[in-house]
Parts: structure tokens; C-alpha cells; sequence
């Protein structure tokens, strides 16, 4: 067997917790492509969104505490699933990569840590994807192509705002649907796909997220999606939570799959998907069948 | 006036700042300028919670401009998502996000925080991820 070419991987808290899926998935579906995630030692939670007062270096001691463990480990870089851990660490390092002030007063503050350097980048697992394996590479693993699955992405926010620290064009991002592709699925166009979910809201102003998760999912149903796929686990807590509520007050109401990225390229490649909804299990054995008989 | 706005001013009054002095706090936090802002309305018109703020984005950095106290009482700051939709929108640069963020914070670092846990009930906090309680807890309290 070839050897299995090493990423640094930061897991972040949910993906340990509710979002276990998308780590089983994206674990199973690196290995599939040549790649082991080798999970970051020590690692410590990021605090999921980055502190945006310029004084406020307290905060940015955690993100740099995790840029020290990849530093550590003799890494140059740290890839992330989670598209909030992607954010905070992300703009954590371009805020005191390279600037030597900020570096110091850091490393000052932290004096049983070893020194940080700067050099540590970090890149999302989509970019791995699309600009180091490329779409041609993905595609020749699918084993079970996704012909007939109508795919909505949900980029949310994190992986494209602010400008500085986006994966893709922020207005009209499409590694999502470039990826959907590659799986042989068709993605579907709809005007919410880089709107904000309402976020962390959902803690005390839970009817505005139920009201605009309700508004998103409504438009990619419009629009023809079997399923909607997401990077962030809080986006996929929050439209599988407002579909919890309009299950239960709306007769008849048909549930919209919510699944992330990576089970997505799972069942294109037929690998361990984690839990995968049983109406969209169904739906893709059904083309499946189709397909074998045509 | 309803009650949540009086309870905002009276907050807003238990900070003993100036108006004057709001401005060159937010500005010094954000490291933004409020007068760059012209008005557009671009900003609001992206804003996905928009509707659910009683000043509407551009109308809070115009209540900043005007050294109006509502910019410090409107719920808009508390409502605000930091999505940054605004900021990739803004043809001034203007980072609206940051801008909020320095204004929760002149009330956070007062002590004066918008979520607590008291505020929820067990259930709740079974039920919402952790990414959900870090994140309003971060941006939500001192
Ligand atoms: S963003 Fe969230 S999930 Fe990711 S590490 Fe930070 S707190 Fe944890
Ligand atoms: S949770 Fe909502 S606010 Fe966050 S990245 Fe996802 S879409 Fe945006
Ligand atoms: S988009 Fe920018 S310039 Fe226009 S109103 Fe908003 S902040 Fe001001
Ligand atoms: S960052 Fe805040 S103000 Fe700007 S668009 Fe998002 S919610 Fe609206």
C-alpha cells in the first residue's frame, strides 16, 4: 500500500462533539484520496470567533497557542474542517505573522510556551482540495457517481468574509459546486448560498434564525435541492434546528437533508459517510439503481 | 418606549461617556473611521439582521457621525452577526463589524453583558453545540 501523505489537522471542539460526522466522513474520505489528517497534539479550542478589537491581545492567545503546537510538531501549517476554527486561527495568524510587535508582547506574555515564530499558515480542507489535489483527482475516486442529486451549497459565512481571509470570490464563491461536480451531482443555483445563518444568535434571538434558516432552505427547495451542503457545524446545527421546528408545526412538512461537504464526497466515493439521513440514503441508492439498469 | 429601549438608555447613561467620547473609543478600538462612511447604504442593504435592528447599519454610523446617543442604545450591536457581509460590500472600506464590535465592547468592559447563563434554561444549554454557547458568550459578555 502507498504511503499515506500527512496533513496537520486541527479538530476544534464540535467536531469532537456534535459534529463527529463531518470528522469520520473527512477522515475517511482523505485516506481515500492518499492523506492522513494527523490530529495537531494538545491542541486547544480556538474561541470560535476572533476578537475584533485591535487591543485585545488576550484573545488571540488561544489561536496562537494552537499555531505553537503545529509550530512544534515541525509543521508549517494547520488545515482545518470546521469553517469557524478556519476563521479565528486563520485571521489570528495573519495578524501576528510578520508583525514582530505583536509577536513579541505574545511570546512575552506566554513565557512557558515556546516562542512563536510567524510561519505557521492556515488553510481550510477545500483548499486542499481544489488547489492540491484538484478536481480531477477527486473524481477519479468516485466510485458511486452522484448522477441526479441536485446539491444547494451553503458556504455561510466564515469561509468567505471578511475579503482577507475568503477561500473564493466572496460575492460568487463555486469550490462548492466545482466539488459537487467532480462527485457527478448537479449543483443548483439560489440566492442564500453566502447569506449568514444568523450564527450564534440562535443563543437568545432564536426566532430571527429560525425565521432566515427557514428563508434558505425554502429557496434552495425552490430551487429544485435533494440536499444542502454546508463547512460549518453551527450553520448545520441551526437548519436542522429551525427544520426540528417546522417539522413540528407544519403538516406534512418535508425534511431537507443537511449534510457536510465531506459525506457529500463520501457517498461519491463509497466510504464510512457517518450518519447520513435516511430519506437522502434512499434518494442515492434509488439513482444508483437507475443507473445499473440504464 | 417600550421597555428594552428604556433599559438600553438607562444603560447607556450608567456608562457616564460622552458622546464625544463614544466616538474616539469606537474609533480607537476598531481602528476605523466613522466619518469615512458616506452614507450609501450598502451596508444595510446586504445586512441579513437588518430588519430586526432599530437603527439599520448605515444609520448606526450615522447616529455615530451626529454624536447621537441611540448609535449606543439601538439594539442594532447586539443583533449584529459579525458576518462581515457589510464589510465586503463597503466601496469605503469601512469595517461596520469592527465598529460594532468597539461599541459592545464599551458596555462589555463595563461589565455590562447582553447573555447570561441564568438567562437560559437547562434544556437550552442541552440543546445548543458549543460553538453556539463559546461564540455569543464571547461576544456577549465581559
Ligand atoms: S471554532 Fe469552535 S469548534 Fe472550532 S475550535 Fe473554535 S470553538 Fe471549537
Ligand atoms: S453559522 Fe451562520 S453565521 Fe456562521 S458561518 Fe455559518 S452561516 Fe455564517
Ligand atoms: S456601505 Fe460603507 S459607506 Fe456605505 S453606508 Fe455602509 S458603511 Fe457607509
Ligand atoms: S456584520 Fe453585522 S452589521 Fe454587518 S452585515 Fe453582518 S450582521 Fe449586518
Amino acid at each position: 500500500m502507498n504511503k499515506l501523505e500527512k496533513l496537520t489537522y486541527f479538530p476544534g471542539c464540535t467536531l469532537k462533539d456534535t459534529a463527529s460526522d463531518f470528522e469520520i466522513s473527512g477522515m475517511a474520505v482523505m485516506e481515500a484520496l492518499g492523506y492522513v489528517l494527523e490530529e495537531l497534539e494538545r491542541w486547544n479550542c480556538c474561541g470560535t470567533v476572533f476578537s475584533l478589537t485591535d487591543d485585545d491581545l488576550m484573545h488571540q492567545i488561544g489561536p496562537v497557542r494552537d499555531l505553537i503546537r503545529a509550530q512544534e510538531a515541525g509543521s508549517e501549517e494547520i488545515i482545518t474542517l470546521c469553517s469557524m476554527c478556519y476563521a479565528t486561527l486563520k485571521r489570528s495568524s495573519l495578524f501576528v505573522n510578520g508583525n514582530q510587535e505583536r509577536l513579541d508582547k505574545i511570546n512575552a506574555f506566554m513565557n512557558k510556551e515556546i516562542d512563536y515564530e510567524g510561519k505557521v499558515s492556515v488553510h481550510h480542507l477545500l483548499e486542499v482540495l481544489r488547489d492540491r489535489i484538484g478536481w480531477e483527482k477527486v473524481e477519479e475516486r468516485v466510485t458511486n457517481p452522484l448522477e441526479g442529486l441536485s446539491v444547494a451549497p451553503f458556504y455561510g459565512c466564515t469561509l468567505l468574509r471578511p475579503q482577507e481571509i475568503a477561500i473564493d470570490d466572496p460575492d460568487a464563491p463555486t469550490v462548492l459546486q466545482d466539488l459537487t461536480q467532480a462527485l457527478w451531482a448537479t449543483p443548483i443555483d439560489y440566492a442564500y448560498s453566502v447569506e449568514c445563518c444568523g450564527a450564534y444568535q440562535v443563543v437568545d434571538h432564536r426566532d430571527v434564525v429560525i425565521e432566515r434558516t427557514h428563508r434558505i432552505m425554502s429557496a434552495a427547495r425552490r430551487a429544485g435541492a435533494d440536499v444542502i451542503v454546508t463547512s460549518c457545524p453551527l450553520c448545520h446545527f441551526n437548519l436542522s434546528d429551525t427544520q426540528k421546528e417546522l417539522v413540528r408545526t407544519i403538516p406534512d412538512y418535508e425534511e431537507m437533508p443537511i449534510i457536510y461537504f465531506t459525506q457529500l464526497m463520501a457517498l461519491g466515493f463509497g466510504v464510512e459517510a457517518g450518519k447520513i439521513p435516511a430519506s437522502l440514503k434512499a434518494k442515492v441508492k434509488r439513482l444508483q439503481t437507475v443507473k445499473g439498469e440504464g | 418606549m417600550t421597555k428594552a429601549k428604556q433599559t438600553a438608555q438607562e444603560e447607556f447613561a450608567l456608562l457616564e461617556l460622552s458622546m464625544d467620547e463614544i466616538v474616539d473609543k469606537v474609533e480607537e478600538l476598531s481602528g476605523e473611521n466613522v466619518f469615512d462612511c458616506y452614507q450609501c447604504g450598502m451596508c444595510s442593504a446586504g445586512c441579513p439582521l437588518a430588519e430586526e435592528m432599530d437603527l439599520l447599519p448605515n444609520q448606526v454610523l450615522h447616529a455615530l457621525q451626529m454624536k447621537d446617543p441611540e448609535a449606543m442604545s439601538a439594539n442594532s450591536m447586539w443583533i449584529c452577526a459579525s458576518c462581515y457581509t457589510c464589510q465586503v460590500r463597503c466601496p469605503k472600506g469601512v469595517d461596520l463589524a469592527k465598529v460594532m464590535e468597539a461599541m459592545r465592547q464599551i458596555y462589555l468592559r463595563k461589565r455590562m453583558d447582553h447573555v447570561s447563563l441564568d438567562g437560559l434554561s437547562h434544556r437550552e444549554i442541552r440543546r445548543l453545540p458549543q460553538i453556539a454557547i463559546v461564540a455569543s458568550f464571547r461576544k456577549k459578555t465581559g
